[in-house]
């Protein structure tokens, strides 16, 4: 049924109308709240950021937005940034590619992508914005390529309609690694196409040879089956074979043994004693079994690498959300923003509350409280005023604060931290996967096995000799062997990464299956790493009068009693006064209420003071000049990790804690999670980590030491580890040396990554188990003679299938734990 | 059964252009991103008549 052209906008009016009608936000469709409704208006918005949304695809006749079923279901969150660092010149530098035409193209991450309206929309952006050529979204990935042309409009322009259409847009950082994978998947998938379309008909060919035996075939037409078989795989085994060749020989080189030294192995023997056979025209041939080998194998491979890459690329894309901008205060005192990486020393920064600093200098004007916790491990922020020096990486949570910045790029503190971490990683010993060491002892039995065969043949029948030592080789083609390990990986790492676990390489997973030392990080990781009202000591009936003075501070600690009180209803405080570095007083019900630090409070009420856990910052609390209550303040253990580590615990780990944060802070968090005094470090520098895991890994050669952390100080640790983990929310440093990154807050996914682990080893073991029975059966058959090429077409394929399938029933992370 | 020195070659040169088609579309990114262009279809492109 055809709708016409008239129908369809009849019908987007009925769609735009609807929302409206049952009092949904226009654009996003959900609630109006009740302060933002306008009595006389046709179309109500819940948000500002909603109704420019709209009046932007109005104005451009794009309002078949609305027609679609599946819209955005969240109000447009606009961040409203001018993103004038994207026209810097090192900005350009780092992601603008200019194209043999003129045009300008980059690829940006977009915030807020999650359906196909959005591909319509992010498309549509050449519409809206003069000057942009064309914008391709990729939904997978939530990149758009955006090309433009630079002398119509300027990338910020466009940066602008992406952010007040709800998708903000950020610079990608894996540009250059991203055309080099391309590459490679390119030419991966054009060699199993070609070794696909060789295999199948090469098995027709073989199917014809086959069914000779029964009927009585010509020779003629043997002969000619025979030459259009080893036509068709000569070359299957020059182009798509030829990686199995290359690899083998530079591991030959290396003097080291891998899986595709067997393959190689069985591979050439295969061709050469067929292509003999042909022209000989006697004999077996076995082209139909080495061009589905070749196909199989290399299936296998691209299976996994895809399972890694989109764990790494997630990764990527996270990292990609970290600030790119920096405010450049000019000397007549104008702002302009430029990207972290053009920052000289010299220069004055602006920085605002709860922004991170993009390099070291010396704070010149305002006071504030500085939180270096992914720096240095510190749970309490700090307080920073006019001269001292603030560090890269460290948050400004307080009030806006200038910097002269003295050190930046290459020469800061996080830049030298960043190159102790690449130093770590490549220190780090290159892991053997199980499946490669078995390699080793596998060729050397192959071999003399095949060596045997000849000996004992020879004198028993020496025209069979050669025929069955080289049957032999490659009926034990290791090819569900090789197979078994890539196939259970990737499916684990699918499955993980669905659990919110990314796994960057498979022989994190391998390692993880065995318990060893596990090393956490406190801040951040156990605990929340945010201020909180832990302790609370005094009567009920000072709360509200707390909170009602509280309220009207934006401070940090004020923030963690309304959020631990959510439920007490207040009423409003008169005369408040905040004293910078001391507390809160004034009037509330009546009473004159003071809120502070022990020695604000102390100078203005009597009273004796309670003890709070020395481990917790204390605020005192004074009603009428009597002291009533006392709070401690400081970062609450996640919910889920003493249940956790106990679980840990159980299976095998022994655990420690490693912190930057004081020693008397990381005990107490010990004590409450369950960990004994002994295994709790404190005061670690990046560089004490380091050495506690290096030293770990002297001590144990067997079990793996995993380090989990999510700051800048735990960096160079991960990297050194047998395993690093990453946690969520932590800095951008720490996920790229990680090797698996956890995205849920808490520990339980922690847990149910060793399980997942351990599972995954066990099926890898099955298959492993699986693949040398058959190999066993091959090799009997061929070594007593009775090996047939049609025997040896039919076992190969049957035990790659059953690893196939071994594989993808298994349950190596289901989502019952999550 | 002659035949078949015709038609297996006939055959083969088949699978050589159908492998050189697809060595030619993996070459230009047809296959790099296989969920968006199955959204785009959907969308008609009337706004541009307008």
């Amino acid at each position: 049924m055809a709708i016409s052209y008239a129908d369809s906008r009849a019908l987007a009016e009925v769609a735009r109308a609807r929302p409206s009608e049952r009092g949904g936000c226009v654009h996003c469709g959900l609630d109006v709240p009740p302060g933002m409704v306008e009595a006389d208006a046709i179309h109500q918005f819940c948000c500002g950021g909603c109704r420019t949304a709209y009046d932007i695809l109005h104005e451009h006749g794009l309002d078949r937005y609305y027609e679609f079923a599946e819209r955005r279901g969240a109000p447009v969150r606009f961040t409203g940034r001018g993103y004038e660092e994207f026209d810097h010149p090192t900005f350009r530098e780092l992601y603008v590619r200019t194209r043999a035409d003129g045009l300008a193209e980059v690829e940006l991450y977009l915030e807020g992508v999650h359906c196909a309206s959005c591909v319509w929309l992010v498309e549509r952006v050449p519409l809206v914005v003069a000057g942009v050529a064309s914008m391709e979204l990729e939904i997978r990935r939530s990149m758009a390529r955006v090309i433009w042309d630079p002398s119509a409009v300027t990338l910020s322009t466009i940066a602008r309609g992406l952010d007040s259409l709800g998708y903000p847009p950020h610079p990608f950082r894996g540009v250059a690694r991203d055309a080099v994978r391309r590459r490679e998947d390119r030419a991966m998938l054009v060699r199993i196409g070609v070794a696909g379309a060789i295999a199948v008909n090469t098995m027709l060919a073989a199917l014809a040879l086959y069914s000779s035996w029964f009927g009585g075939m010509e020779p003629e037409y043997q002969r000619f089956f025979r030459w259009i078989s080893f036509a068709l795989v000569t070359p299957a085994l020059l182009w798509p074979g030829r990686v199995f060749f290359t690899s083998a020989l530079a591991a030959l080189r290396a003097r080291t043994l891998h899986m595709d030294v067997p393959i190689a192995i069985a591979l050439v023997s295969g061709y050469v004693q067929g292509a003999i056979n042909t022209i000989r025209d006697s004999g077996p041939v076995y082209f139909d079994g080495l061009a589905m080998l070749t196909f199989l194998l290399l299936v296998g491979r691209y299976l996994q690498q895809r399972g890694q890459r989109a764990a790494a690329d997630s990764a990527e894309l996270l990292y990609s959300l970290t600030p790119s901008t920096a405010r450049v205060v000019g000397a007549d005192g104008s702002i302009r923003d430029v990207p972290p990486q053009a920052l000289m020393p010299g220069m004055i920064i602006d920085v605002r509350a709860g922004e991170s600093l993009g390099a070291d200098g010396v704070i010149v004007s305002g006071q504030t409280r500085i939180d270096s916790s992914l720096l240095t491990g510190e749970s309490r922020p700090g307080a920073a005023r006019e001269g001292e020096r603030v560090f890269a990486g460290t948050v400004n949570i307080a009030s806006p604060i200038r910097v002269r910045v003295d050190e930046s790029g290459e020469t800061s503190r996080v830049a030298k931290i960043m190159r102790q971490v690449e130093e770590s990683a490549r220190r780090r010993a290159p892991v053997v996967a199980t499946a490669n060491r078995i390699a080793g002892y596998f060729v050397a039995a192959v071999l003399a096995l095949a060596a045997a065969t000849f000996v004992a043949w020879w004198f028993v029948d020496s025209s069979r000799a050669v025929d069955n030592a080289i049957a032999l080789l490659i009926v034990t083609c290791p090819c569900a062997l090789a197979l078994s390990t890539p196939l259970a990986v990737s499916v684990a790492i699918g499955r993980a990464a669905r659990a919110g676990v990314f796994v960057k390489g498979g022989d994190a997973l391998e390692q993880l299956a065995t318990p060893g030392r596990l090393f956490l990080d406190k801040t951040g990781t156990i605990t929340e790493a945010r201020t909180a009202l832990v302790a609370w000591d005094g009567p009920q009936w000072v709360r509200p009068l707390t909170l009602a003075l509280e309220e009207g501070s934006s401070h940090p600690i004020a923030t963690a009693f309304r959020m631990a009180w959510l439920d007490v209803s207040t009423t409003a405080a008169r005369d408040s006064v905040h004293v910078n570095g001391g507390g809160i007083e004034g009037r509330v019900d009546g009473h004159h209420v003071v809120v502070g630090s022990p020695s604000f409070v102390h100078a203005r009420a009597r009273g004796a003071a309670r003890a709070i856990d020395p481990s917790l910052t204390p605020v005192l609390v004074a009603v009428d000049g009597e002291i009533v209550a006392a709070a401690g303040i400081g970062d609450p253990v996640r919910a889920d990790a003493p249940a956790s580590i106990a679980q840990l615990r159980a299976n095998g780990w022994t655990i420690s804690l490693l912190s930057g944060d004081a020693p008397s802070v990381v005990r107490t968090v010990g004590k409450e999670i369950g960990i004994a005094a002994e295994s709790c470090t404190g005061g670690a520098s990046p560089e004490a980590k380091l050495a506690t895991i290096e030293a770990a890994l002297a001590r144990g050669a067997v079990t793996p030491v995993v380090m989990v952390g999510d700051g800048i100080n735990d960096a160079a640790a991960i990297a050194a580890a047998s395993v690093g983990i990453g946690v969520h929310g932590g800095a951008e440093a720490c996920l790229a040396s990680a090797d698996i990154y956890l995205t849920r807050p808490g520990l339980s996914s922690l847990v149910q990554l060793t399980e997942g682990a351990t599972r995954t080893m066990r099926v890898i073991r099955r298959n492993l188990a699986f693949s040398l029975i058959y190999n066993l059966i091959g090799a009997a058959l061929a070594v007593s003679g009775h090996l047939t090429p049609l025997v040896a077409a039919l076992l190969m394929p049957a035990s790659s299938l059953t690893v196939v399938i071994a594989s993808w029933r298994a349950r190596t992370f289901d989502e019952r734990s999550t | 059964m002659s035949v078949l020195y015709i038609v297996l070659p006939l055959a083969l040169i088949v699978v050589a252009v159908a492998v050189a088609a697809f060595v030619w579309a993996t070459r230009h990114g047809q296959f790099d991103d296989l969920d968006t262009p199955a959204v785009r279809m959907l969308h008609d492109d009337a706004e541009r008549k307008r």
